[in-house]
């Protein structure tokens, strides 16, 4: 499959991706962050924002403009570089791992072969971040807050990585588009299914997983706000605290992206239904279906980022140590089983 | 947890989904105005008409939030006499300092403070929460009438006096018209229930003078003079009453 | 700091930490971390005992005064070892506002006016404590309605304040959708209340020799209507709560509280009923028409947080029977007696005992014949409650001690007074 935006001037080519990239990256964890406040808000039998323009669209957007104009304090006795660094060792990888991750068909940065392994190898980038920020603050509730999440990022990284493993050996491929295009010809009994249905548990590990590493409850001991205030974001304020804040929504986002592509088929309508390319007056086919495909992919997002925030809204926290136990003993044998399952449906082809 | 999760999980996503269905239950304040029963305790009205600067009210608040200022005025009447009364200078509730008790109100022996539903009244600046005559005064015409009491309460003493006085009335107008009924002469039936009308108390008016020989006889008692003047005048209209009452019964006989 | 076998070593990023790192002058190998702050400039020493093992010293924290999880500005130092607790201290005394010394220069109505605000949950039952206890010395007869409406109102009280904490709790284990709805239905209590006396939180509705005035129409007949509403919602909650895995494994067997220490620390209330012993003043010594009415005690059996939370949602149902049984009750009549202008209290002494919804309330009211009382000590369950965290708090994770926290009912201004 050709990217839409590979043009003839790879400068061209690289300031369009670069600048649709940003626009992606500062636009859609706005929409995100405001469909959490609504669905969290109906949950509770309540409104959410309604007076920011219409109906609270406004809210995210000012909830910046407020942070901006913040003072930008620093603890006198924090690591002074350690401390300005952290949010964006935090933030960074959250763009640099959208650069991989299909949005409609031929809407990519690039198509790495090692997609999946570069996505998830970078985004495990963050433990840094969070571990700056905790001890770089010179509190002890931050470092309680830095050294429970590193704990627990560890910890979920391996059934991740193991649920990440078993679609990869299905698909025959690490890279993420190609994986789309796998499941685009997997069949199951004649019907053609996407990856969700073989691999249930599969999808089920890696989105528990993917709710552990960003801090989502009920996995959000490091940042327990009724403990530790808030963990290793504590002594943050103005554009910092924005900028962690921006990295948890961007991660729910490319996470849940991650989570379409790998098991819910990517920018396909329904199994087997690719956006239809057809001219739209002077637009180009392929630029409608990549439009199309696009927004295929986003309802796919905010469907999962309505599962993460209906789970916020039900469960309350687990401790540390079951966090861990369930981790260590739970999920990890799953993902081995799972891949274990997968490996052996590979070499016996059963009603596939 | 090294247990996988079983049911109860499940239902409680049910419950918040079912919830997120239902409309919410927020009242959209300050778009919707909240609807306040009549009790509520939103700011006190004064009807200073009805002060008598008694400051039964400054005294009895856990606060003293309540600040009074009067001074007396001496009223000349005829025949040389004079009378004081107190004008009230200055009203003012501290409500920084209100508990919100309601204490000054029950105390209140002439009905001159009020509660009121209101509570959008604050202010910038702090000096401003002291509200003085004017702005209570103001705040009487938001004072909602008394809520009628559950079932198998008493009546209030001022409705229960206006109930047996009615039932009074209604009692003798009944008994007149019995009485009329059993006479056979009809020319009498004018005089009658013309005599059934005055024959009660309360439709005698007697202008309150004082009665001099009563009051030396108290002020000789050694009763304070405001109290013997008192007594004085209601002995005069008494006997008044007496007399007119006799005269026209009198006068009916004759 | 050096001494003979101890080794110190300085941890950069020394300075005035917001609420992070104190170390003190006055520390010797053995002895316990101060709670008094150090100077600033004061880096964190690490002091490492004999040559065998590396031993860290314990870490103090102190939770609060400001925090979200205890109820109020409750401040507890604790000492940490890596997550785990050796030792807690609650300090107390933030909220003292003098509630004993004020009452001494006040007549008995500005008390019943003062009183409801140090337990603000259970405003009502804290000026029953005082007008029963002024009526008790008078030898006076409230009348009949004036007390079964004292014990509907009692009871309506106690439902507001064990929903507030069926909300409270939940948030601080991290669940933040059951505080909406256990507000939502404090909301519809509150208007009701509100109809009635004018306040939704300090109700001043009490009066000595029975209430300030009667209740409006249609309130009995609202308050039948509402039982059945809250009795759904209560199911709601034990399902959201109650019967979650998450929930059940934060709670069960955190805070164990056996029945001979609860009862040497003076833990009353559901507290106590958490862990199995009923004792309830409502049933023991009556007071308003409780003798008169089937009241029920629910009881826990461990006594650790999972019951203390279960004891408090059946207490809600059985508060609800109550008041089901008290509307079918109330007689028509006078609702206060004829009081003089000015209350005073023969000389003597009494002490009531109230069953408050967080434990057993008492007054103890000393007066020398004058308006104003010679001496009124209050004794407040709340305190009782706090004084027993050290105790609980030992060998728990720091997570648990938030569930401990949120579990052991208590208000800070009951605490305090």
């Amino acid at each position: 499959m050709e990217n839409l935006l590979a043009l003839d001037n790879i400068w061209l080519a690289l300031i369009l991706k670069v600048g649709l990239l940003l626009i992606f990256f500062l636009v859609v964890p706005l929409v995100v962050g405001y469909e959490e406040h609504k669905v969290l808000a109906h949950m509770q039998d309540r409104y959410g924002p309604m007076e920011a323009i219409w109906h609270g669209v406004g809210q995210l957007p000012a909830d910046g403009i407020k942070f901006l104009q913040k003072e930008d304090i620093l603890p006198s006795a924090a690591d002074k570089w350690v401390f300005a660094l952290a949010p964006g060792v935090a933030l960074v990888p959250a763009i640099v791992v959208l650069a991989v991750v299909p949005l409609g068909p031929g809407v990519w940065g690039e198509n790495l072969d090692a997609g999946i392994f570069f996505a998830l190898a970078v985004s495990s980038v963050n433990v840094i971040g969070v571990l700056m920020a905790g001890w770089s603050s010179a509190n002890k509730f931050s470092l309680m807050g830095g050294i429970r999440e590193a704990a627990q990022l560890i910890a979920y990284e391996l059934p991740l990585v193991l649920a990440a493993a078993a679609v990869v050996l299905q698909a025959g491929t690490m890279s993420l588009v190609g994986i789309v295009q796998a499941q685009a010809e997997f069949t199951v009994a004649g019907i053609p299914m996407w990856y969700f249905l073989p691999q249930a548990g599969g999808l089920l590990l890696f989105y528990v997983a993917s709710l552990a590493e960003l801090n989502r409850p009920p996995f959000d001991m490091p940042i327990a706000d009724s403990e530790i205030i808030f963990g290793h974001m504590t002594e943050y304020t103005g554009l910092r605290y924005a900028f962690f804040m921006l990295a948890e929504y961007a991660g729910m986002v490319v996470l849940s992206a991650i989570t379409a592509t790998l098991f819910l088929g990517g920018w396909y309508i329904l199994p087997g239904v690719p956006p239809p390319e057809i001219d739209v007056l002077f637009i180009p086919g392929s630029v409608v279906a990549g439009l199309i495909g696009f927004g295929v992919v986003f309802g796919k997002v905010a469907a999962l980022c309505f599962g993460m925030i209906w789970f916020r809204a039900t469960f309350p926290r687990l401790r540390e140590d079951q966090l861990q136990r369930m981790s260590w003993l739970v999920l990890i044998p799953l993902a081995i089983l799972q891949v274990v399952v997968v490996a052996i449906l590979k070499v016996f082809p059963v009603g596939v | 947890m090294p247990t996988l999760p079983k049911l109860g999980l499940l239902k409680g996503l049910g419950l918040t989904l079912k919830t997120m269905m239902t409309p919410a239950t927020t009242q959209a304040y300050p778009h919707v105005k909240p609807d306040l029963p009549p009790r509520t305790r939103g700011v006190i009205a004064l009807m200073d008409e009805n002060c008598t600067v008694c400051m039964l009210c400054a005294k009895e608040c856990p606060d003293w939030c309540i600040y009074i200022d009067s001074q007396k005025e001496t009223v000349p009447l005829e025949g040389g006499r004079t009378r004081t009364r107190n004008i009230l200078d200055r009203f003012a509730i501290d409500f920084a300092l209100c508990m919100y008790c309601g204490i000054c109100i029950e105390v209140c022996p002439f009905d001159a403070l009020f509660w009121s539903p209101e509570f959008e009244y604050s202010t910038y600046s702090i000096r401003e929460l002291t509200h003085e005559k004017e702005q209570l005064r103001q705040w009487m015409d938001t004072v909602p009438a008394p809520v009628e009491l559950e079932i198998g309460a008493e009546p209030p003493s001022e409705v229960a006096a206006g109930l047996t006085a009615a039932r009074k009335k209604a009692e003798q107008q009944a008994q007149q018209l019995a009485a009329t009924s059993q006479t056979a002469d009809g020319s009498t039936t004018d005089a009658a229930s013309a005599g059934g009308e005055e024959s009660g108390e309360e439709e005698i008016h007697v202008e309150a003078q004082v009665d001099e020989e009563r009051y030396d006889e108290l002020i000789a008692d050694g009763v304070p003079e405001r109290v013997a003047r008192a007594k004085a005048k209601a002995h005069y209209v008494r006997s008044e009453r007496k007399r007119i009452r006799a005269e026209r019964a009198g006068g009916e006989s004759a | 700091m050096t001494e003979t076998g101890v080794r110190s070593a300085q941890i950069p990023g020394g300075g005035q930490p917001s609420d992070g790192v104190r170390a003190t002058d006055t520390m010797t190998p053995g002895q316990g971390t101060g709670v008094l702050p150090g100077p600033p400039g004061e880096s964190m020493l690490v002091e490492v005992r004999g040559e065998q093992e590396l031993s860290t010293q314990d870490m103090t924290l102190n939770i609060g005064p400001q925090h979200p999880a205890t109820h109020g500005v409750l401040r507890v130092v604790v000492d940490l070892d890596g997550e785990r607790i050796t030792n807690a201290t609650p300090v107390i005394g933030y909220m003292h506002r003098g509630f004993e010394k004020l009452a001494e220069a006040r007549d008995y109505r500005q008390i019943i006016a003062l009183v409801n605000r140090h337990d603000w949950l259970s405003a009502f039952c804290n000026e029953v404590g005082v007008a029963l206890a002024v009526e008790r010395m008078l030898e006076l007869e409230v009348p009949e309605r004036a007390q079964w409406i004292r014990t509907l109102m009692c009871e309506w009280n106690r439902i507001l304040n064990h929903l507030m904490f069926v909300g409270s709790f939940g948030l601080e284990l991290g669940a933040i959708t059951p505080v909406f709805f256990a507000f939502r239905e404090r909301e519809d209590i509150q208007h009701l209340m509100e109809s009635a006396t004018g306040g939704r939180l300090h109700f001043t509705y009490c009066r000595v020799g029975g209430l300030k005035e009667d209740l409006p129409r249609g309130f009995l007949a609202a308050s039948a209507q509402m039982v059945p509403n809250i009795r759904v919602r209560v199911e709601e909650y034990r399902d959201l709560l109650l019967g979650n895995e998450i929930f059940i494994g934060r709670t069960k067997g955190v805070g164990v509280l056996p029945p001979d220490v609860a009862l040497d620390y003076g833990v009353s209330g559901p507290t106590l009923h958490a862990a199995g012993v009923p004792e309830d003043s409502r049933v023991t010594e009556p007071y308003l028409k409780y003798g008169e009415l089937d009241v029920r005690v629910p009881i826990g059996e461990n006594g650790d947080s999972f019951d203390r939370f279960m004891v408090l949602l059946d207490r809600i149902d059985a508060s609800l029977d109550i008041i089901e049984q008290v509307l079918d009750h109330v007689p028509s009549g006078p609702v206060s007696l004829k009081m003089p202008k000015v209350v005073k209290a023969p000389e003597g002494e009494i002490y009531i005992r109230t069953e408050n919804p967080l434990g057993q309330g008492g007054y103890y009211l000393v007066s020398d014949g004058r308006k104003t009382p010679w001496r009124m000590k209050m004794r407040t369950p709340s305190f009782n409650n706090v004084s027993m965290l050290p105790y609980l708090l030992q060998g728990a994770l720091l997570s648990d001690m938030i569930a401990i926290l949120g579990s052991v009912f208590f208000v800070v201004g009951d605490v305090d007074r």
